[in-house]
């Protein structure tokens, strides 16, 4: 079988959600990536380095500077004549493009895959998470979003795919960029935090949210997380919002302050190797998937917490 | 301008999904079923735009179960106008549903169609995507907020490390994400006149598409369980355990 991963990348480089994916489509066959943006040769370079590539596909056009999902779509299912599976990790990118592709192509898509049972055969969290559905697919093609957290990365090095620029398409003129706000910030990105520093609906404002995990995070080097009700009531921006309809993560040590634990949350997290939590409520159920858990006021625990670590 | 919402009846938000004993999938009988939160979005978009005298009709529509009737009248009690149900005894995947979908369109000629991002059953998100490929129009996902002006709609989206704002021109895909807006909740008043809009009712054979299914669900289980831990009594000996466990130094 020969697949075809969707490059996850920032103009400069490749981001590791990229890594999991091609880990998942190494399980099903040969490893092609698609390169889509424009004067991209430097990531391209860095594509065919990763361990297991075989050839990236690189699509440098000013219509994918911005790789909107209406220009990239035609392009894939271009290649898609001569690749049997798609795989793009479940990111907002790869979340928006795959369905689209899987459209054209009339498949049916398979969500965030947790694992690659048989060539034809997935495993996939539904309701989230909170049961793990085995999948087959009739389709001829495949394609497939991967759950980044649930395959290892493939290293960085040690490939030597070809790359080979492939005509582009063009932009078919139905979207335009207008801009991005990204979030500048020191922290690492959720997605790929070793630690997590994560506050609910219990710090009762924007304002002692960024009082009290900020300087906890800061002394961890940790990422900032949230649950949905924190970003509900506006404490912090949607991007940090952990869970079913957020991010989903798995790092080594996750830190939930405040956060009750609703089945949608626990979705987006309980996977980190080691949860630490801190509540007021000592029947709160995120103790039942804690490995620490601290019952007390959050208020006086964590400058105590930030003080003597 | 027509607005098209599709929505979705699903288990409500609140209950815990139970694995039923056959492993077949989940128990959905006897357990309160609600409007997909996501989709509960959509609608109030839609509905905010033809208040703003931006949009003349709204018009919501739901692939499934003769019972998808109440939740389409709980959007007509939000101030829909109208409903479509498209009736189907079997379950209909994203890629059928689109194919519907995309049938509606050609004869109600909406110039948006708003959709949840993603249904929080099946945890897919892929029906609006799929539309917006099928019909070959732009697709703006998980919305935030929502500009319409002239044949353009401008609009802002969560993506993985903050926003995108881009524009499309009509007509196009929208799919909500959870910062749109505030959903509003139906009014008695608004629940009674609901009752005598107008639900048209067609079955999904009619529209002589392939909706067979793609996927075969195997079995469904339980995610292995996570063994609970200790609770400590102090900060002072929570330091010490993250200290042993090496988790900062």
């Amino acid at each position: 079988m020969k697949t075809l991963v969707w490059v996850e990348h920032d103009g400069n480089s490749v981001k590791d959600a990229t890594l999991s994916a091609v880990t998942a489509a190494s399980k099903l066959g040969d490893v092609h990536l698609l390169l889509v943006g424009q004067d991209v040769q430097g990531v391209a370079q860095e594509a065919a380095g990763i361990f297991g590539v075989d050839k990236v596909h690189m699509a440098d056009d000013a219509a994918y500077a911005h790789q909107l999902v209406e220009n990239v779509a035609p392009l894939v299912v271009q290649l898609m004549a001569s690749h049997d599976a798609f795989v793009a990790p479940a990111t907002t990118g790869g979340k928006a493009i795959a369905p689209r592709v899987a459209a054209l192509l009339d498949v049916m898509q398979i969500s965030d895959i947790l694992s690659v049972e048989a060539q034809d055969t997935f495993t996939r969290p539904i309701y989230a998470g909170n049961a793990i559905a085995t999948v087959r697919s009739s389709d001829v093609k495949k394609v497939v979003t991967v759950r980044t957290t649930a395959f290892e990365k493939a290293p960085r090095e040690g490939g030597s795919g070809a790359v080979e620029a492939v005509p582009t398409s063009g932009d078919k003129g139905l979207s335009s960029f207008i801009g991005q706000e990204i979030a500048a910030s020191n922290r690492p990105e959720l997605t790929s935090a070793r630690v997590i520093v994560a506050g609910g609906r219990a710090l009762g404002s924007g304002e002692k949210f960024a009082e009290l995990i900020e300087p906890l995070a800061d002394r961890l080097g940790a990422g900032v997380g949230a649950s949905r009700a924190a970003v509900d009531a506006g404490y912090v921006p949607n991007d940090s919002q952990v869970g079913q309809t957020g991010k989903i993560v798995a790092p080594e040590v996750y830190v939930a302050v405040g956060i009750s634990g609703a089945i949608q949350h626990l979705a987006g997290m309980k996977d980190s190797k080691i949860i630490v939590a801190i509540n007021k409520d000592e029947d709160a159920p995120i103790f039942q998937v804690a490995d620490l858990g601290l019952v007390g006021d959050l208020f006086e625990i964590v400058p105590e917490l930030t003080r003597k670590l | 301008m027509k607005m098209l919402v599709p929505i979705k009846r699903v288990l409500d938000y609140n209950v815990k999904p139970r694995i039923k004993a056959d492993g077949a999938g989940v128990e959905l009988t006897n357990v309160k079923m609600s409007m997909n939160p996501f989709d509960e979005i959509a609608v109030e978009e839609a509905i905010r735009l033809k208040e703003k005298g931006l949009a003349t009709e709204v018009v919501v529509v739901s692939v499934g179960e003769v019972k998808a009737q109440e939740t389409l009248r709980t959007a007509l009690a939000m101030g829909a106008d109208r409903a479509i149900l498209v009736t189907s005894d079997r379950k209909v995947e994203p890629l059928g549903v689109a194919k519907v979908l995309r049938a509606i369109v050609d004869e109600e000629q909406p110039q948006l169609v708003i959709l949840g991002k993603q249904a929080i059953d099946d945890d897919n998100s892929q029906t609006g995507q799929m539309l917006a490929g099928l019909l070959g129009w732009g697709q703006a996902t998980s919305a935030s907020h929502v500009e319409l002006a002239g044949d353009c709609v401008t609009v802002t989206r969560e993506i993985d490390g903050g926003l995108e704002t881009d524009r499309y021109c009509l007509p196009a895909i929208i799919t909500a994400d959870l910062r749109l807006n505030e959903p509003r909740y139906a009014s008695l008043p608004n629940i009674m006149k609901a009752k005598s809009k107008p639900l048209a009712q067609r079955s999904a054979d009619d529209f002589g598409l392939d909706l067979s299914p793609r996927l075969e669900t195997l079995r469904v289980v339980e995610p292995p369980a996570r063994a609970s831990g200790v609770k400590v009594a102090d900060v002072d000996e929570l330091v010490m355990k993250l200290h042993a466990m090496g988790v900062a130094k």
